[in-house]
């Protein structure tokens, strides 16, 4: 009954996962946004911070006074915006990287051992968590990135802390329902000591959810990253990032749509392509969620 | 013949929580459960569900421990020497979807006794475990795949083998067969038997159906509500129930072969709140023949035709 | 004239069916019972009696009758009218029959409204009288329990009641016990048996546990992946077996004095590897080069069985 080409779980995750168009298209986005990433200098035709006097808030090429030198246009400096944008494609990736990473980690630690320990280390951890969760995202943030002082890691540390009470519950219900199966009792009966349960036995149970988390704050860190950006507390000029980009253009809006535009709408479509890809991955992790809710 | 296992007045009792306003109840699902398994046999613990059987497994295995009460393990005090013995006592569970790790490879499941409790190389490691999943009737190259790609029927095997790899003295079993067809069951008893022919492992085997019991035990314990009501030999037991509680299970229990006039008295009400169990005899509630004195006074085990029962009237039924 | 008749019933979910071609009748106040391990088609069966099987399910059928009426050429809400009414079913799993957020009484009403239009006091005062037909003691008090403060044998209870409140002429009751302990179980099996009398009600029992069969039915039809492999009466078909898989399913149950249990070596196929002749070839003991084609349902000594080879064919 069971033949030898049975898949694995991987490849069977990425049948799941295939049948998902929208998923698949924000895979190809993203992969998009990651090749420019990590060939901006080759692929922007300018540097991103040469100001060409000449051509001051130059229209896209398709538009009335436009020129193909400047295929998206510049912005009020002279600033080619497509070289601008390829580049920051590269600080906003890795706000979001670092960031997801910063979190994770401890969170998927805090949360294994409040899993793991209900009675002693548990609540003081989930109570802490409780406290940041009732204090709004944004300003939290703005409130770190303020005693920290401004720039780019730090934006990242904050953002990393404000994500990190998601990551904690997350991983403590996960552990909290795997620790009632008989798997885990067996692993104990088999020997395994503490660490060797929390990471080879229930770890990898857990990490479904976890994955799909990870994806979706991705986009929430590229987004908190543009509003910090955007208020002036996160990265500096000159160095191009999308939210501040965004933020320095807003006095044109009138005269020079593409400025705010064009960078508002590389969030909006990296934001999008990261959440589908983040719905993707859970209908294809989460065999709960497969058939049906 | 060798005493492994020696269970004497185990108890567990677990608190309940009932709000802000009320003191937390006690469940008193362990009340002092004595029995002694030798090497080679099998006991087999039968009861409804809520009558404690899961708990004396789980006190049996020492994941958990017990209130009061001893338990020795081939002579020695589990309670102390826990870690040590924790590879001399086995279990195989009854839902073989849960009790394998859905992300761990067979192999790496069933080595990971070996790896903790042994200081066997990856490759003695990997030798042995081939070497148990034909012997419990899979494929070795069922080894490299994942639980998800088998029957129930062969997960129940590799939880089995599972078990068996540290070569554990004892094996408790927890409805192994509940979970299972009917043909796939047979397949599955007559695994455990073979094995315990080969190995000389004492089996705890706790299961609702009589029928497995009578065809599996040398031994019966029977329970209600925390505590056993009657035990001793199987044969005896089924022949002539002195309980009333073992007297109704058996009666309730359908036969394939039903004799056409057979009077079935079903055993009227349901198990009555563990948080507020009947003074006297836990099962005078039940119990068609109970008097006075069952709802006063608490019968003790006592020594009655070859074998131990808790009854005021056990010589009445007898 | 029979209370129900199935012609060749098939179920498919796409790909090979997993109902293949099922006749089966029963008579008004007959106790039949349909058993088989699982994959058999068993429940899958009755749901596509109760036109429960929603697409990319597709079910067929030469005749699908119940008390006269052809079940296939009703319009869908005609049917729902007949189905939880005229013919009623009971589940394995009480606890999940039952809706959690709303009360006992308020479920029972419910059913009441709809098959009977009863309502307010005289529901109320019906719904009572039902829980006291299945000896749910305190019923009136009980009335205003939530599900989860019931056990698995109370519920059960409710969940009989709330298949009988619209007096039905057939009760499928699939795997009704197996979720129970013993002594719960033979209660239960004795109210259902004791209702079916009663009420003059036929009575259609899925079950995988032989010897609660043995003990209830008259009649029982055996099947193996999708088909059915014997047709006959009890206690005759237990004593005697005709087909291969019948006295395998019966040889793996343990009785007194057995130090060995027989088996079938294998497992029921999947839907999707099926052999191409005789299903239970591949396991069969008897097994013969004729087995390579399928056999049809033929009648045998005491029923009917699909075999080309059946046991116990001689009179004792």
């Amino acid at each position: 009954m069971m033949n030898a080409s049975s898949p694995s779980p991987l490849g069977e995750f990425w049948q799941t996962f295939r049948r998902n168009k929208g998923a698949l298209g924000g895979l190809a986005f993203m992969l998009l946004v990651l090749v420019c990433a990590l060939c901006a200098p080759w692929l922007a035709p300018h540097d991103p911070s040469q100001q060409f006097r000449d051509a001051l808030l130059s229209p896209p090429a398709w538009l009335d006074g436009g020129q193909w030198r400047f295929p998206l246009g510049t912005d009020e400096l002279g600033r080619d915006l497509l070289s601008r944008l390829i580049h920051g494609a590269r600080l906003s990736l890795l706000i979001g990287l670092a960031s997801v990473l910063l979190a994770l980690l401890p969170g998927v630690l805090l949360g294994l051992i409040a899993g793991f320990s209900p009675r002693h280390l548990g609540p003081p951890i989930m109570r802490a968590m409780d406290v940041m969760l009732a204090l709004p995202a944004l300003l939290l943030a703005v409130a770190i990135v303020a005693i920290l002082g401004p720039g780019l890691a730090n934006t990242v540390i904050a953002i990393a802390i404000v994500s990190l009470p998601a990551y904690v519950r997350l991983t403590r219900a996960a552990v909290l329902g795997e620790l009632e199966r008989d798997y885990v009792t067996a692993a104990r009966l088999a020997g395994a000591r503490l660490p060797r349960l929390m990471f080879v036995s229930v770890l990898p149970n857990c990490l479904a959810p976890l994955i799909i988390q990870a994806s979706l704050s991705f986009s929430a860190a590229i987004l908190d990253a543009a509003a910090l950006g955007f208020l002036g507390l996160g990265v500096q000029p000159p160095t191009p990032e999308w939210g501040s980009m965004l933020a320095s253009a807003r006095d044109y809006i009138e005269r020079a749509w593409w400025v705010v535009t064009l960078p508002g709408l590389t969030i909006l479509l990296s934001v999008l392509a990261i959440n589908l890809i983040g719905d993707g991955l859970r209908d294809a992790l989460d065999p709960k969620l497969k058939n049906g809710l | 013949m060798s005493i492994v296992l020696r269970a004497r007045e185990l108890t567990r009792h677990y608190p309940v929580s009932r709000g802000l306003l009320h003191r937390p109840a006690l469940v008193r699902a362990l009340n002092g459960v004595s029995f002694d398994l030798a090497a080679g046999r099998t006991l087999a613990v039968v009861g409804e569900s809520g009558c404690g059987k899961s708990t004396l497994a789980r006190a049996l295995t020492l994941i958990e421990k017990p209130d009061a009460g001893s338990l020795e393990i081939a002579g020695r005090d589990a309670l102390v020497h826990g870690r040590e013995l924790r590879r001399d006592v086995q279990m195989v569970f009854q839902n073989p979807y849960a009790s394998l790790n859905p992300r761990q490879k067979i192999l790496d499941q069933l080595a990971e006794p070996l790896r903790n409790f042994t200081g066997f190389s990856r490759a003695e490691r990997r030798e042995r475990v081939l070497a148990m999943l034909e012997r419990v009737g899979l494929r070795p190259e069922h080894a490299w795949r994942y639980p998800h790609m088998f029957s129930g029927g062969q997960r129940q095997r590799i939880a089995i083998a599972r078990a068996m790899m540290p070569s554990p003295r004892v094996l408790v079993a927890d409805e192994p067969t509940s979970a299972l067809d009917v043909s796939i069951q047979a397949q599955v008893l007559n695994l455990f038997q073979d094995l315990q022919a080969e190995y000389a492992t004492a089996y705890v085997f706790i299961s609702h159906n009589l029928a497995v019991v009578r065809h599996l035990a040398h031994e019966v314990l029977v329970m209600y509500l925390g505590r056993a009501v009657e035990s001793g030999p199987t044969e005896r037991l089924y022949a002539r129930p002195l309980h009333p509680y073992t007297r109704a299970l058996l009666a309730a229990t359908p036969s394939l072969h039903p004799a056409p006039q057979r009077q079935r008295i079903p055993l009227v009400g349901e198990l009555p709140d563990p948080l507020n169990p009947p003074a006297g005899c836990a099962f005078h509630t039940r119990c068609p023949y109970a008097t006075e004195r069952c709802r006063a006074e608490r019968p003790e085990l006592r020594e009655l035709d070859g074998r131990q029962v808790a009854c005021h009237h056990a010589e009445l039924l007898g | 004239m029979s209370l129900l008749e199935i012609r060749n019933l098939s179920v498919s979910f796409g790909g090979p069916p997993v109902v293949d071609g099922l006749d089966l009748s029963l008579e008004a106040g007959e106790v039949l019972a349909v058993v088989g391990e699982s994959g058999s088609g068993k429940s899958v069966s009755m749901l596509a009696l109760m036109g429960l099987i929603d697409p990319p399910g597709r079910v067929s059928a030469d005749a699908l009758r119940f008390a006269g009426q052809d079940l296939l050429a009703l319009t869908p809400r005609a049917r729902r009218r007949i189905v939880g009414k005229d013919i009623a079913m009971v589940f394995q799993d009480p606890s999940s029959a039952l809706n959690p957020s709303y009360t006992v009484g308020f479920q029972i009403e419910e059913v009441l409204r709809q098959h009977l239009g009863l309502r307010g006091k005289a529901a109320r005062r019906r719904a009572t009288e039902l829980l006291e037909r299945v000896e749910i003691p305190a019923a009136a008090r009980r009335l205003d329990a939530y599900p989860h403060q019931l056990s698995g044998g109370m519920a059960q209870r409710v969940a009989i009641a709330m298949a009988i409140a619209g007096e039905p002429r057939l009760l499928i009751a699939d795997e009704p016990t197996t979720a129970l302990d013993v002594t719960i179980q033979a209660q239960i099996m004795a109210l259902l048996l004791d209702l079916q009398r009663e009420q003059d009600m036929a009575l259609l029992l899925i079950s995988h546990d032989l010897a609660v069969v043995a003990e209830s039915a008259r009649r029982v039809c055996v099947m193996y992946a999708g088909q059915a492999v014997e047709l006959g009466t009890l206690p005759a078909l237990f004593e005697a077996p005709a087909h291969p898989y019948s006295e395998a399913l019966l040889a793996a149950i343990p009785q007194p004095g057995q130090t060995r249990l027989h088996s079938l070596p294998g497992m029921v196929p999947g839907r999707f590897d099926r052999p191409a002749g005789c299903l239970l070839a591949p396991r069969c003991p008897y097994a013969q080069p004729r087995c390579a084609e399928r056999p049809a349902l033929a009648p045998s000594r005491l029923g009917m069985v699909r075999c080309f080879f059946p046991l116990n064919q001689e009179a004792p």
